[in-house]
Order: C-alpha cells, then structure tokens, then sequence
C-alpha cells in the first residue's frame, strides 16, 4: 500500500482559504503534543499561548503593536513572491529605514515641525528603498542571485547599526550605553488608547488595503503577477522584466523601511543594536500564511504576532523560553507549505498492484510511475 | 609556531565549515534542488553535535550527532519538496527560520559550558616540516576529512555512472525520468548528503572553531556556502578553492581587529558578507562561464504525470 499525490483537474478553491487555517490548526495540535512531551498540561499551555494574548486590552493593543511591522514588510514581500522574486532581505531594508529615519531625531532633535513626522517616514521608505535597490541593481545589472545578495545585505545593515549606536550617533549622557538619545516627543509618532498603538497601524492596514487593489486592477499589478505565473508569456507581452524587479524591490524595500522607522519612532522610541526581533524574516511566514496576498498579510500578521506575544507569555507563566515562538512560527511555515500541497494534489491511499515487486526488480532503478505512464519502461 | 603559521592555521580551519557545507550543497543542486536550508542544518548540527559531545563527553559521538541532525532535517525538506512538491525556496527557508529557532531553544542549557574539542592528528614525519608541517599535516581529522570529501565528490561527478545519473536528473528531469530513472530517489539521496555535509559543518564549528555553544554562532556562513557553490559554478574544485579563499577573508577581518587596524570593527566584521556579493558579482558578470555548468533544472518542481 502507498500513498500518491494525484494532480487535481484545478486548483481546490476550497483548499485555497482552508489551507492556512488547517496550517495553524495543525501547529497548535504539534504545540500541545510538544508541550506534553515537557509535562505541560497541554490545554492550559495552548490557552497560555494562543488564546491568552487575546483576551486583555493591554494585550490586545500589543498585539497591534507587534502585527503592524509584520503587516507592513509581509504585504510588500508577497508582491515580491508573486513574482518569484526572492527578496528575503527585508531585516536589513526595516534597519535600513530606522537609520535613514532616525537621522531626523537624532541629527535635529530640536527641529519641531508639522513636517517632521513625515520627513521622518519619507526618509525610513527611501532608506529601506535603496537597501533594496542594491540586490536588484544587481539583479538586472549582473545577473547575481537576489536571494543572496539581500540576505548578506542583513549581516552589512546590522553592523551599520550597531557601529552608529556605538559610535556616531551614541547618546553622549548615557553612560557608555550603545544607544541613540531618545527621540523628542514631536518625533515620536502618534498614538491611540493606553499609548502603544501607534499611526503604523493604520498605514499597515492602508497599505495592504492599496496593495490588493494594485495586485488586482492595475496593469503593473497584472505584469507582476504574470512574471511569476508564466514568466514567458510576460516576455511575450513585452512586459520588462529589469521593470518588474525594481518595482517588486522598490515597494518591498519601501514598506520595510516603513515599518522600520514606525519601529524606532514607535515602540522603541531611539536607536539601539537591536530594533527588531526578526520581523523582516517573520514576515516571510506572514506572506506565506497570508497565501501571498496584501490583505491576507493582515491576518498572517495578526497570527504570527499572537505567536510573538504568546511566546513572552508562556515564558512569564510556563517559565519556558521565549524561543519557543521562533520554533512555532518555523513550524507554521512547514505546515503552511504542506496543506498547500492539497490545494493541487489529493490524496489518495492505494494497494500496491500485485506482482508489482517483480516488475520494479525487472527494470533496475525503476520507477513505478515511469512505468505506469511508459508501457516502453517494462521492456528495456 | 609563529605568527604566519597561526594565521595559516586558523584560516583552515575557518574555511573547513564552508567547505564541507558548500560540497554537500553542490551534490544537492547538482541534482536540481536548490536547498536554502543550509543555514538551518548548519546551526542544528552546531547544537546537537556541542549537546552529544557534552553529555557523553566524546567528540566522535557529537560529530555523528552532527550529522544525523543534519541529515534528518534534509529529509523532512526533502519529503516536502519532492513528495508533497511544496516550493523549494519556500521550504528551504521554513528549514532555516525552524533551525535558528529550535537550536535557540535547544541550545539554551548549553550556553557558557566549556566544550570538547576535537583532537588534532599529527602526520608523522610531515608535521615536523617547518611552516607548511603544522599548516597542513597536524590539522584535526575533519580538516582531512573535508579535503577527501572534496576530491570523492570531484570523482564521483567526473568518473561514475552514479554522478552522470545525477547530473542527468539536475539538468533535465523529464528525460531522467523517461529513461526509467527514480527522480525523486536520487534527489532525496542528494538532499540528505547535502544535509548530513551541513549537520557536519556545523559540528565543525561548535566542536573545533570555537569549542562551545553560542546561539546563532553559524553567523551566515550557511549562505555563503550557498554563495560558494554558485561562485564555484558547480564545480567540486572550485569550490574549495573558493572556501579557501573566503576563509582567509574572514580571518583577516579579524586579524585585523587584533592588531588594531584603525577602521570600525563593524566594517572589519561585515567584510566577509560584502566579499560575497563581490564574488557573485565577479562570477555572475560572465554568463557563459556560469551557464555552462548551471544545472538546468535547479529549484523546479517536478512530479511526474500519473
């Protein structure tokens, strides 16, 4: 007896939507199973984990707060892999942005204008903008392989980082502490309810609002689509592809550096040598679980995030590391990329054909599929 | 041992860990998969091997550890990429993120505890040879080890039907296939030696590079091995030569720092990344050069018609 993938005439619809969610399902069934496998009792750690983060105000908000970063850089790196470009640098773009951003509060600290938000958040985009540029100059200039010259970009940003705030830009009354000064209040970006919520909340929630529209009635958004769905045919229909690379690198660079400066103008609040745990390649999950689609971002975002929070609470109240959350969102991302495979395959169980054995052993190496579909197999 | 030949000496053995990850990862795209999970086998073999020698207090029984994590987390990409056809970039990727953080979890006991390291061997007679005797002859055994792998990868591809096999499945699948050949089985054998190079790799790095558990310690070096085999352009030899190339970068990043170069240790620190994107530029530039030996086929899915 074996088990075979059989090619669905179409794509399932309903996998399509049941898939993330059979994803998340199956992580939190794996989580329960782990946690037992410590000596937990797995319904309270799963309630800890999962539900826990949902049911106060003060985590709800920060649930927000965690979910806006991730929202922001997965909206703009689905566009990417739609396209099939591999842009898993969006770390070193969210850095990247907080720099280019935080020269504002840090450089003028005494520069109080109307324009100084949006100075700052126009810099964090361009900042992110050229960190992405570099990979996709690259890319169509030369040929080299995107994936890894925007992943090295990571380790080149964080170094930047970590040399200004112990350098340059270290606050000079902080005792030696790597840290920027904290930004003045007029350079700190507005908030909502007990104060963490802040203004990138709601651009997360306009971007992916703008991005769907873009992917889906826009000529561009079509080229984008279509470069990664058949890349020759967009050859045929003239589409560039140099074009499509700086664009899909541009909006996600852009959208990084966003949620970078919102982190630093945010959250955060000034420099330090770490401004993100990971967001940048969390997101990647994000846009995996959001099935590669700006609005579904807001509810990948929205779940990687409980993950985060849920993460923080189960060391709190379990005492088990923080890390778990990593390990939890590694393994979403496999369970996502396994029910994916229902969306064009069904399975089905099948008894071997007897005599099978015989004839495998007839053609050496053989392949019981070659076999089946190249009755020619058997003979040679 | 003077100066020259402690230099020399550490510049082995950081390129060793590139090297053993980079051959494992060339069989692997040779056979049309491109696994992106080399950063996440590498870290868990860091973890487990440091974990293995630590409770039982053998190096040997850490570097096995090693390489079975490796070769076990292969395996599950391989089961998803080749069985359920899931996207290899996509699962490449998972593979990484899953890694980085489980090693995180698991290594969290280890943290600050003194490690076991691997003995060096001493050729003798060739170890005694000034500059070039302890350079090269009184190494540990995965030093050799890697070397040796090297030069057995370089024979099988150049030499056995077994390599033409799997460069026939890199570079054309679907004739592959039509000749009666196991597409999927020769890649999940090729995934899984990727893996288990990886797993070593890593090992290597908590077991001789710096004997004890640091998290994240593997720094990229997992991605560069990527990089490494594209600046290789496939080819065994090249490979090595490249590692080489790229440990003397690192260490002279660091060299540097010691002596008190007057430049930012940051920038001395970032060097090695920066190097690698000059090294894909450099090779990527010639595109004849590169298309000859790319293997066709690399990072597509393929199942066959039912």
């Amino acid at each position: 007896m074996r088990v075979v993938l059989e090619k669905r005439p179409e794509r399932s619809r309903a996998m399509q939507v049941a898939s993330p969610l059979l994803a998340v399902a199956l992580t939190v069934l794996f989580g329960s199973i782990l946690f037992a496998a410590r000596g937990f009792d797995p319904v309270h750690a799963i309630y800890v984990y999962f539900i826990g983060p949902l049911t106060t105000l003060w985590s709800v908000e920060e649930l927000i707060v965690k979910a806006t970063p991730l929202v922001l850089i997965g909206a703009g790196l689905a566009i990417c892999f739609r396209a099939d470009l591999w842009n898993i640098g969006a770390e070193g773009q969210l850095i990247a942005g907080a720099l280019a951003g935080a020269s504002i509060p840090i450089l003028a600290p005494e520069w109080d204008s109307a324009l100084a938000i949006p100075a700052m958040l126009v810099l964090g985009m361009l900042g992110g903008m050229a960190w992405a540029a570099v990979p996709a100059f690259l890319r169509n200039r030369f040929g080299a392989n995107e994936i890894l010259t925007s992943l090295m970009l990571v380790y080149v940003a964080q170094y930047l980082l970590d040399w200004l705030v112990r350098g340059p830009w270290r606050d000079p009354h902080g005792f030696n502490f790597p840290k920027s000064i904290s930004f003045n209040d007029w350079h700190l970006l507005a908030t909502f309810g007990d104060g963490r919520v802040h203004l990138g909340a709601v651009f997360a929630v306009i971007v992916a609002a703008v991005l769907a529209v873009f992917m889906a009635r826009t000529l561009m958004g079509f080229e984008i689509r279509v470069r990664g769905e058949a890349p020759r045919a967009s050859g045929f229909g003239g589409f560039s592809q140099a074009g499509t690379t700086w664009l899909c690198f541009g909006i996600s660079g852009a959208l990084a550096g966003l949620a970078g400066i919102c982190e630093v103008a945010g959250p955060v609040g000034q420099l330090q040598p770490t401004i993100s745990p990971g967001y940048g390649f969390t997101a990647i999950i994000v846009a995996f679980l959001g099935r590669l689609n700006p609005l579904g971002a807001l509810f990948g975002g929205l779940v990687l995030a409980i993950c985060y929070l849920g993460g923080e609470a189960a060391q709190v109240e379990l005492s088990i590391s923080e890390k778990t959350a990593q390990v939890f969102q590694g393994m979403l991302l496999f369970f996502i990329l396994t029910c994916d495979a229902l969306i064009r395959y069904r399975v089905r169980v099948e008894r071997a054909a007897p005599g099978s054995s015989r004839l495998r052993a007839s053609i050496g190496l053989g392949n019981p599929a070659a076999r089946a579909a190249d009755a020619g197999g058997t003979a040679r | 041992m003077n100066a020259l030949e402690a230099v020399l000496l550490t510049i082995i053995t950081a390129s060793t860990p590139l090297l053993l990850a980079a051959v494992g990862e060339l069989v692997t795209e040779r056979s049309g998969v491109l696994n992106l999970g080399v950063e996440g086998m590498m870290i868990m073999g860091a973890v487990t091997g440091f974990a293995a020698a630590y409770t039982t207090g053998s190096a040997a029984v850490g570097v096995a550890a090693a390489v079975a994590t490796g070769g076990a987390m292969a395996l599950l990409f391989a089961f998803l990429t080749q069985t359920l056809a899931a996207n290899q970039m996509a699962t490449g990727l998972a593979l990484t993120l899953f890694g980085i953080g489980l090693s995180g979890l698991m290594g969290q006991p280890f943290t600050g505890l003194p490690g076991v390291k691997l003995g060096a061997v001493h050729i003798p007679g060739l170890s005694d040879l000034p500059l070039i005797g302890p350079v090269l002859f009184a190494q540990d055994l995965l030093v050799y080890g890697s070397v040796a792998l090297t030069a057995f990868v370089a024979w099988v591809f150049a030499r056995t039907r077994l390599g033409l096999v799997i460069r026939a499945v890199g570079s054309n699948h679907h004739s592959a296939h039509a000749l009666g050949y196991d597409v999927a089985a020769v890649r999940y054998g090729c995934i899984a030696f990727g893996g288990a190079c990886a797993g070593l790799a890593g090992g290597y790095l908590s077991l001789v590079y710096t004997p004890q558990w640091i998290e994240n310690m593997s720094a990229g070096r997992g991605w560069i091995a990527l990089a490494l085999v594209v600046f290789a352009t496939w080819t065994p030899s090249r490979v090595a030569v490249g590692a080489y190339l790229f440990g003397a970068v690192w260490i002279m990043g660091l060299y540097a720092q010691g002596v008190g170069v007057a430049i930012p240790s940051q920038f001395l620190a970032s060097l090695p990344y920066l190097v690698t994107i000059a090294a894909l530029l450099a090779i990527s530039g010639n595109r004849i050069f590169t298309k000859v030996n790319t293997p066709a086929c690399i990072g597509q899915t393929f199942v066959p018609d039912r």
